[in-house]
């Protein structure tokens, strides 16, 4: 069992969903009862085979990666196969695990024009394959093709399945990344032509190899790393979305169907955020160190302006949308500054902030499916009209503003205290600023958190609203997605030791290599 | 006497008929293709294409054998040589040659065309670009330059009763000499300097200069810009919008992807033979090229409603793309072979795409009979294969992974990066924010497929004939192979070199 999890398990995992989209790729469009089988199967076996793997995982050697499959791919340039799950991909995979499955059992009765669930459950599979392929590639090349291939799907799914500006939001979103990835490669690239060779079967040759490049890459010029930093900044940084570049988000997730929301949120936010952290920093610390307080600036720019633009929604969708930008705030502040500590707090903030924003969006989803409108002033009474949703939306505020007591909490808190002590070389009186600033951010995202709460949940129904036979309390299938990520909500809240433990080894290992060869 | 003479001044060549053979193929096709027009009546047109095809396959036979011989091969003096450069190239022109008679099938023959007579230029023009790929001197490389256009100056007024066909025609008919002769006075200009038309020792004699005199300057210049018309790179692009929309779609597909990569071949073996010493004055000019041709093709695509224009602007885009690495191939030999390698893998895929995506068009076309971006309204509603391969061959040419474009795009950067210098980073960084503009019509194409309605609500499936869709699993496949296993491809091109590389 052990052999065949070290040698395949990962590839299975990976590219079973593939199997899955094929299958139903030749299966007409009518059988629908068949694709969301084949689908829901699919997924729920590639959990399956998360959990063998989660289950078989080391935990006392987080830091090391396990399972590894290093093949050649493309030889020329060295490119290789490689994959690896360590203590910071594992939650995130188990994240994706998760997060998955239940998008199709939520919409499994419901969905969105103009229907299709072949095709739209194709995308849902073909994005986990992508999702799933970011976080175990070892290798520049790899991962960035994996992280491309998360695109496709998601710009089909709001560009077809989205609101009334879905094909502008689509493209826009499209664009961005794009951008952001040309760049990236084009760093990539320029990272693996700097750096050191090394010799593979006899020859010597540049490297691609994620697990190498920290070493290979101290010989780079200052000048040369900031530049490729840079490059892979604006990469990365589009996808967490970072301040300046964040403009994408609130259109895509309010245009994209429910299930698409909740996926961007959940998972493909945190692609730029894992990003920083397995690659951008760690291959080249001495450019993060340079770029540190400019992150952490804009890191909290993002979250005080992402809390103020939540202030002024009238769209309880994009609202939430923009609560992501500020909640990101908090994760980059966290990688900003080079700590163990904030390392920590960043994985966890994006594990709670994906359960969270996901239920949120999960929430807001269903809201409309029932209001037709979320449009926060026509929105009112919900704990009277739909008790049970109206109590869940509530608890999922409540996590969202980081109350302790739940997972949100783990994810804000240690991040802001971890600026006070930044890592090595970075300003602590710089950092304490931002920290006292990013402390006032969680006073503005109670705010308009409890304010949108407020005018959602709490008074009585408006008059359209009063008697309309569509505003039905939570459904089975709707229980069915929810209860799993609410009950995770509250067990990583009072147990958040679930995800520190296993992080703990490789952030450790990281901010060694970051310490050890940046300071 | 007459005899002493002829014997005295001409020693027969020493004719390596392996080495040959696949010109001897599609030349003997050629004639046989002739013979069967002229002696089988109107019954049996239908099997001029068949023919065709089947010799362009043959063809590909003593390639295969040839690439397992291994050995280079030279002839004529140099002249004409056949190595793993050569026969990859030869590989990918007569394959593009035989998808191109798979698309033309259906179209030719219901379109009451000439056949035999279509067949017959169509293979002519292959037969010069097979040469093209062996041609190491500057008569032949103009004999073969020339046998891939005048066949196809006539191809693309092949609807001789359309008024945008014999525009098509007349234009590129026009422009294409008027490169000719630009390029022959260049060529005149070099062998004025160095007394030879092999392009090896233009390359010695070239080199020894330490640096340019302005008639060489004026010689390579001229040499470039004729072949930059054959590539329509900009500013040296205007006839091929016209040209691409008003040619029969075959015929433009043909156009857009072996033509112009005949055009590159034969940069190719200038630059990297001929001129390689002289790589201060070409340096310069290729990055103009590119960096030109990429952001205006791709701007005014941006702008376009018919789709075949738009692809022609795409294509002005491609080659502009394709002529990058050649702005930062002197530095050294190793960015020089590294940029030759990226070329070829493009020139290979990038048949492969775009090819795809003219069959695509022409299949949609036979229901819709318009080119208009419009017309591919609500496609996915009903033509859901046809789109899901267009979609693939949109994302290939702009270059998302998992279609091949990726790693096409890849080796551009790649050999941009490798050489290490700021020219180089800073074409890198426009062929990337290049891409970002190019998404902005292949996915409004997209979109239209995807998320548009079918513009007069016909649904209507659409029938493709078995020989596209026999073209469609050719492309499709190698789009998606060459996408995910980039060794597949690099297997062939990991060992090319030209002559002057070696030294």
């Amino acid at each position: 069992m052990k052999d065949f999890l070290n040698s395949w398990g990962i590839s299975l995992m990976v590219f079973l969903p593939l199997v899955g989209a094929l299958a139903m790729l030749v299966v007409p469009k009518a059988k629908e009862q068949f694709h969301k089988v084949v689908a829901l199967a699919a997924s729920l076996v590639v959990g399956f085979i998360g959990i063998l793997l989660m289950t078989n995982f080391d935990y006392d050697a987080s830091g090391r990666l396990q399972f590894v499959v290093d093949m050649a791919w493309i030889p020329i340039i060295n490119s290789r196969y490689i994959v690896g799950i360590d203590g910071i991909s594992l939650p995130m995979i188990a994240l994706t695990l998760l997060i998955v499955p239940l998008c199709i059992i939520y919409s499994w009765n419901r969905f969105p024009e103009p229907k299709n669930p072949k095709a739209f459950l194709i995308l849902i599979l073909i994005l986990e394959t992508g999702m799933l392929g970011s976080f175990v590639a070892q290798d520049l090349i790899l991962f960035f093709v994996f992280f491309e291939v998360v695109l496709l799907p998601m710009y089909f799914m709001i560009g077809v399945w989205g609101g009334e500006k879905r094909q502008y939001a689509s493209l826009k979103f499209f664009l961005y990344t794009l951008f952001g990835s040309a760049l990236m490669i084009v760093a990539f690239l320029a990272l693996y032509f700097l750096s050191d060779k090394v010799s593979v079967d006899g020859q010597m040759m540049h490297s691609f190899d994620v697990r190498l490049l920290p070493e290979l890459a101290t010989g780079i010029s200052t000048g040369a790393a900031l530049w490729i930093f840079g490059g892979m900044f604006i990469g990365f940084g589009i996808k967490v979305p970072m301040f300046p570049f964040h403009t994408w988000l609130p259109d895509a997730h309010t245009q994209a169907p429910t299930v698409g929301s909740v996926i961007l949120a959940a998972v493909l936010l945190k692609l730029g955020t894992y990003g920083f952290i397995r690659i951008a920093i760690p291959i080249l610390p001495g450019a993060a160190e340079k770029w540190a307080p400019f992150i952490g600036l804009l890191a909290v720019i993002g979250i005080i302006y992402g809390a103020l633009c939540c202030l002024a929604q009238t769209d309880m969708k994009r609202l939430i949308a923009f609560s992501s930008v500020s909640h990101m705030g908090f994760v980059m502040l966290g990688i900003a500054t080079l700590t163990t500590f904030g390392f920590q707090a960043a994985i966890f903030g994006m594990v709670a902030h994906g359960l969270i924003t996901g239920m949120l969006f999960f929430v807001a989803g269903s809201a409309k499916d029932r209001y037709h409108t979320l449009d926060i002033s026509r929105l009112g009474g919900m704990l009277k009209s739909m008790p049970r949703m109206g109590w869940i939306l509530g608890f999922s505020v409540m996590a969202s503003l980081g109350l302790p007591g739940l997972a949100g909490f783990w994810g804000e808190f240690p991040a802001i205290l971890a600026a006070y002590e930044p890592g090595l070389g970075l300003n602590v009186a710089f950092f304490r600023v931002l920290m006292v600033i990013a402390a006032i951010g969680t006073v503005l995202s109670a705010a308009y958190l409890l304010w949108m709460y407020q005018r959602v949940g709490f008074g009585v129904p408006s008059k359209e609203f009063e008697e309309d036979p569509h505003l039905h309390d939570v459904t089975f299938s709707e229980w069915l997605a929810w209860t799993p990520i609410l009950i995770l909500i509250v067990v990583l809240g009072f147990v958040p030791n679930i995800i520190f433990k296993v992080t703990d080894g490789a952030v450790s290992r990281t901010i060694s290599i970051v310490n050890g060869l940046g300071g | 006497m007459l005899a002493q003479l002829l014997t005295f001044a001409w020693t027969a060549p020493s004719l390596d008929y392996h080495a040959l053979a696949p010109e001897i193929i599609v030349a003997a096709t050629i004639v046989v293709l002739i013979l069967v027009d002229v002696f089988t009546g109107e019954r049996s047109r239908w099997a001029s294409s068949s023919i065709a095809g089947i010799g362009l396959l043959l063809a590909l036979i003593p390639i295969a054998t040839l690439a397992y011989d291994g050995v280079d091969r030279a002839m004529f003096g140099g002249g004409f040589v056949v190595d793993n450069y050569a026969l990859v190239l030869k590989a990918l022109f007569l394959v593009a040659g035989y998808v191109v008679i798979l698309l033309s099938t259906n179209y030719i023959a219901e379109g009451d065309y000439h056949e035999g007579e279509y067949y017959t230029l169509l293979l002519s023009s292959v037969l010069g670009m097979v040469v093209m790929a062996s041609a190491r001197d500057l008569i032949s490389i103009f004999i073969a330059l020339e046998l891939v256009s005048i066949p196809a100056y006539m191809l693309a007024a092949w609807r001789k009763r359309d008024q945008n066909s014999n525009e098509a025609g007349l234009k590129y008919y026009l422009m294409g000499v008027f490169a000719s002769a630009i390029l022959l006075y260049g060529m005149s200009l070099i062998f004025g300097i160095t007394g030879s038309t092999l392009l090896v020792d233009i390359g010695a004699e070239l080199g020894s200069y330490v640096s340019s005199q302005p008639i060489i300057t004026l010689g390579i210049a001229f040499v470039l810009i004729g072949f930059a018309f054959k590539v329509s790179a900009v500013p040296f692009h205007q006839w091929a919008p016209d040209t691409y929309e008003g040619a029969p779609t075959p015929v433009t597909s043909f156009l857009a992807v072996a033509s112009k990569a005949a055009g590159f071949v034969a940069i190719l073996n200038v630059l990297f033979i001929g001129f390689y010493g002289r790589h201060d004055v070409w340096e310069p000019l290729m990055w103009a090229l590119a960096a030109l041709s990429m952001t205006v093709g791709n701007l005014i695509a941006l702008r376009q409603t018919n789709v075949v224009r738009m692809l022609a602007y795409s294509g002005i885009a491609q080659a502009g793309y394709i002529l990058a690495p050649l702005a930062v191939a002197g530095a050294t030999l190793g960015t020089g072979s590294e940029a030759l390698r990226s070329i070829v893998v493009y020139l290979l895929i990038y048949a492969g795409m775009n090819l795809g995506a003219f069959a695509v068009v022409l299949a949609v076309a036979r229901k819709t009979r318009s080119g208009e971006i419009k017309s591919f309204g609500g496609l996915f509603s009903y033509a859901p294969a046809l789109t899901v391969c267009m979609t693939i061959f949109l994302f290939s040419l702009a270059g998302i992974p998992p279609a091949a474009g990726w790693f096409a795009k890849l080796s551009i950067f790649s050999s941009l990066a490798s050489a290490g210098t700021a020219s180089g980073y800073v074409l890198a960084v426009i062929v990337g924010l290049n891409s970002v503009i190019a998404f902005g019509y292949y996915g409004r194409l997209i979109r239209v497929m995807w998320m548009d309605e079918a513009p007069d609500g016909d649904r209507t499936p659409i029938k493709v004939p078995a020989s596209l869709s026999f073209a469609l699993i050719i492309t499709v496949a190698v789009t998606l192979v060459w996408g995910v296993f980039p060794g597949a491809l690099t297997h062939f091109t990991d060992h090319i070199t030209l002559f002057s590389l070696l030294r």
